[in-house]
Order: C-alpha cells, then structure tokens, then sequence
C-alpha cells in the first residue's frame, strides 16, 4: 500500500479533542504535483486534518506520511517538506514584507547566498514588488494573503498546504491569486482548502469532500458531479404543444423526465426543464425537433451542476448518513 | 541550536521596535536616576559607612518588578495571541530554540539596560573630587549579581508569557511570580512560625534563597557556587518549563 511516489499518504486518521472527534478515521492519498483541494463545511476538521499534516498538533491514531516521511516519527524532516500557510493568514504586524521574507527564509535554511535572489523571485510571483519596504500591518487583505503565500512557497517546499488562501479576497485578487496557485502545477503537491467552491473547480485536479471527520467523497469534480447528481440536465426553449412534445422526448429516452414546464410567454415559447440520465442528448434531440414541422425551437442547452450542488449533495449524504446511528459522531462546533 | 542565532538577531530588533521596550528603558533609567541622586545627597549631608554602590544595589529588586513583566510579557503570549507561533512551529525550528532565543534576547536587553546605570557611576567619577568615592569591588560585584540574578528573573517572565496568551496577563503572572521570589520568600523567613527547630530544614532552605543575602555577599567580593547554582538551575528549570508550556499548550489546542 505504501507507494513512495505519493506526495501526501493519510490512513486512518483520527483526532479527538477532550472526547470530541474533529477529524474520524480520514483516508487520503495525494500523487506529487497534483493540487487537491479540501472542501468542508465549517468545523468538519479541514484546518485540523492540515495542522496535522503539517505536524503541528499529533493525531490520536494513524499514520500520516509526507514524500515517504512519517509525520509522528520524523517531525523535523515534514517541516523541511512543507510550506504551510494556516487560517486567518497570521503575520507579525511590525515588520517589513522583505524583512519578514528574510527572517522567514533563514528559518526555512536557506543559504543567505540564494535567499536574496529567491525572495526577489518570490516577490515577482506574487506580485509584492511595490510592497517589498511597506510595514505588513498597514498592507491591505489582499497583500497580506498575497505575503502568506510568498512565504508558504519561499523554500520551495515540495508540499505546499494552505488553509482558505482565498477568504476575503476581491475577485481581481482572487485571479490572481489561482493564476499563483495554478503556476505551481506539476512543481509542487498543494492542497488548499477553501469555501469558494467554483474556485476549488477552476485550480484543483482532484476534490475531496470532508464532512464531520470523514471524507465523503473524493475524486475529480466531474467525477463528483456524476456520482452524486448523476443525471444530465437540460433547458429546452420550444414553441409548440405540449404533449406533442413529450411523446417525442420519451421517444428518445424513456427514462427522461420533465422537470418542470413554464407557462407559454408572449411569442408561445414554453421553458421546459427536464433531465436524462443517459450520456449528451442535444444533438438527438436538436435533429428531431428541427425536422418536426410542429414545433419552433430557440434555444437548447444543458445546465451543469456546479460543484456547489455537489458539496451539498455529498454533504447532506453524510449528514443523513451519521443522522441515522444512535449515537450521531459530534463534531467540533 | 542552528536557528538560536537567526531568533535571537529577530527577537531582538522586534524589541527595539516595540514601544515597550522604550517605556521600561525611561521608567528604569528615570527611576535608577533618582535613587542614585538621592544617594549622593545623603552622602553629601552625613557621613556613610558603605559605599554608594553598595546603596544603590541594594534597590535592585524595584526596577526589576517593572522591567522584567515589560520586557518579557510579549515574548510568547503575542505570537500565540498572533497565531504566529503556528507558522514559526511549522518551520524546521524547534521549540526550544524558539523559546531559549526570546529568552537571550529579553537577557540582552535587561542586562544592557543595567549597563546604562554604570554611566551614573562614571558621571560621579567625572565630577567628584577624590576617587575615594567610588569603590569598584562592590560595584564590579553589584553588576555581576545582577547579570546572575537576571537569568532567573528574565527566564520566571519568559515562563509566565508561555501561560497565557493575553499580554496583560502574563505580565501581571511575571509580577506575581517575581514578587514572591523576591520579597515573599524573604518576609516568609522572618516569620515566628519558622523559627521552630523542627522546621530548621525550612528555614536553611528559605536562608539559600534569600536574594538580598546574595546580593550582600556578591557585593562583598564573596561569588558562592551554591548562589550561582540557585540562579542557574532556577532559570533552566523556569526555561524548561516554559517549552513544555508551549508544547503542552498545542497538545491540548
């Protein structure tokens, strides 16, 4: 089971605090170069299982291990192999983004012949250059982020963690702030966690879904949408009578199903939403409405579930998965 | 021990740029500066068995109460409050480096500002008109217990800022802590009750801790290893201490 190529290996973990279980038996493994991302509601043990991983708090069982390395066994070695960036992005307040680099990169052991060059590098990356000699408290939300992640990437760590690099960024931030994280692809394994979740969908290769300490789903985000939505959904505008139509639609596939049907608007064009399980039906279904004299179509189109639906699927799934036992698992509130 | 050094050049730039710093350094300098004047007035106007210096240290206790809760009070407690320790533990440094670096930064700090005060001493030298006034053993003695002292003192507030992460709190704790090393132990040996033979273990034990006998005999010329192993072990243990406040603290986060 143990496959050294794997950045990131997560068996069994779990944590409890006090009798609480924050995190209940979380299995993961991350491929190196891959940027995985964690989604979760609040208090469903994302920021633990990461401070875990980081070797920051000890876990009450199982066994976590970075590029080979056990996190319990060799803490020492996991710092040298992540660059971790925690919630709320905390940074010393009086000092200089270039001072703060540098002290940073001398802890991180980086020779004081290179540091110089690599914080002039990191600081293109990140877009600070205008902010190198402003003092961090006074920067703006966007630049602190923007410094957490300079400093998370400044050893060039082979794993990258970062807890919700986005929270309380502007959209333009938030560009670039993907572009940064998207540029580390292939170079570094970097898991992010976050709330934002058309944001996780454009940067990340692969999604795992946390809810109350366990992993409720895993995979890439079309993957999700298939497993937990499964169908395909379509929007259809048609002018014509209704139950013409719906001989024709189950002619097609008899396992469709209209959703549901707007009223005829002022040029007799109905709305009509309906889903199908089967694989693309567009093109079927355009060459038999265009041809039919009976109807005028203006428009086709299949909606796609946003990862959004995903994550409430998958976590109400679980919810009413830990809903059912007598004893439901309690999580950190 | 590799990162003591990158800490300790860190922590102390952030304490000469932190405001609490320069308020202890007035309110020391300021203080010491009184009570040295006041000194040489009473020489001027009676005769005086010892010399100033022997005076002057004798008040080292009052500057300390102050000196070290401002001095040291930031030290953990802000990075904890900051949630900047999590960044610091997540970088190859260990917690003892982390904790014993901010310890030699705050030592550095206290001890240099003693060192101002010997400027007191070189304006007297400048000004009076027979060297008669300025007997260096007991000066030479009074700086060196106070650099010894100082281990201890500073390593008490370095623990007392691993408790808490309230600023405020942790310098009152120092308060408590130094209070009664110093005073507390002492006013304890004064005690009818202790004088009983049955308790005469207490009362050497309580004789061995007695800062003000320490400093008598430093003043005196006398440096006893049993005194210098009273601060020492006093320091390494308040430091160990501390680490594992630290580290007991994450444990239970």
């Amino acid at each position: 089971m143990s496959d050294s190529s794997a950045a990131i290996e997560v068996r069994e973990l779990v944590k409890t605090y006090a009798g609480i279980t924050a995190v209940n038996k979380v299995s993961f493994t991350v491929a190196q170069g891959e940027i995985i991302g964690f989604l979760g509601p609040n208090g469903a043990g994302k920021s633990t299982t990461m401070r875990i991983l980081t070797g920051f708090l000890p876990g009450t069982s199982g066994t976590v291990e970075i590029c080979g390395h056990s996190v319990a066994a060799n803490p020492a070695a996991i710092k040298r192999l992540i660059g971790y960036m925690p919630e709320n992005n905390p940074l010393p307040d009086d000092m200089r983004v270039s001072e703060y680099l540098h002290y940073r990169g001398r802890l991180k052991e980086i020779s004081r012949k290179k540091l110089g060059p690599r914080i002039d590098e990191v600081l293109e990356l990140c877009d600070l250059k205008r902010v190198r000699h402003r003092i961090i408290g006074k920067l703006s939300k966007g630049f602190r982020q923007r410094v957490g992640i300079a400093d998370a990437v400044l050893a060039e760590p082979p794993v990258i963690i970062m807890d919700e690099p986005t929270i309380g960024l502007d959209p333009h931030q938030i560009l670039i702030v993907r572009d940064l994280i998207a540029s580390l692809r292939g170079r570094m394994t970097v898991l992010i966690s976050s709330h934002i979740l058309p944001e996780i969908e454009m940067t990340c290769d692969r999604v795992l879904i946390i809810n109350q300490g366990r992993v409720v789903a895993a995979g890439t985000p079309g993957a999700l949408r298939r497993e937990f939505l499964g169908a395909n959904r379509y929007e259809l505008e048609i002018a014509g009578n209704p139950n013409d139509l719906a001989a024709v639609l189950t002619s097609l596939d008899p396992a469709l199903v209209v959703e549901k049907a707007s009223d005829p608007d002022a040029d007799d064009f109905r709305t009509i939403v309906f889903t199908a399980p089967s694989g693309d039906l567009r093109e079927a279904l355009w060459s038999a409405l265009s041809k039919d004299s009976r109807f005028r179509v203006r428009g086709l189109g299949r909606t796609r579930h946003t990862l959004e639906d995903v994550f409430l699927a998958a976590t109400k799934r679980s919810w009413d998965a830990t809903d059912k036992p007598t004893a439901p698992v309690a999580t950190k509130s | 021990m590799k990162h003591f050094f990158t800490i300790l050049s860190h922590e102390l730039r952030m304490l000469l740029v932190s405001s609490s710093t320069y308020i202890a350094a007035v309110l020391f300098l300021t203080l010491m500066g009184f009570i040295f004047t006041g000194i040489l007035e009473n020489y001027s106007q009676t005769a005086e068995e010892v010399s100033p210096a022997v005076v002057f240290f004798q008040l080292f206790w009052v500057p300390v109460f102050f000196m070290v809760p401002l001095l040291t009070m930031k030290c953990i407690s802000e990075e904890r409050r900051l949630g900047t320790l999590e960044t610091l533990l997540t970088s190859p440094v260990s917690t003892a480096e982390v904790v014993l670096g901010k310890y030699a930064a705050a030592y550095l700090l206290y001890v240099s500002l003693w060192a101002a005060t010997g400027g007191f001493f070189y304006i007297l030298t400048y000004f009076a008109p027979n060297s008669s006034f300025i007997d260096v053993g007991p000066l030479l003695g009074g700086y060196i217990y106070v650099a010894v002292s100082g281990l201890f003192f500073v390593a008490i507030g370095v623990f007392a800022s691993s408790l808490s992460r309230n600023q405020a709190v942790a310098g009152i704790l120092a308060f408590a802590m130094l209070f009664s090393a110093i005073i507390g132990l002492k006013f304890v040996g004064t005690l009818e009750l202790i004088k009983a033979d049955s308790l005469s273990p207490v009362r050497g034990l309580l004789n061995y801790t007695n800062v003000f006998r320490h400093l008598q005999d430093f003043s005196n010329g006398i440096v006893d290893t049993r005194q210098l192993l009273y601060y020492v072990s006093g320091s390494a243990l308040a430091l160990i201490f501390s680490i594992l406040g630290v580290e007991a603290k994450l444990l239970h986060s």
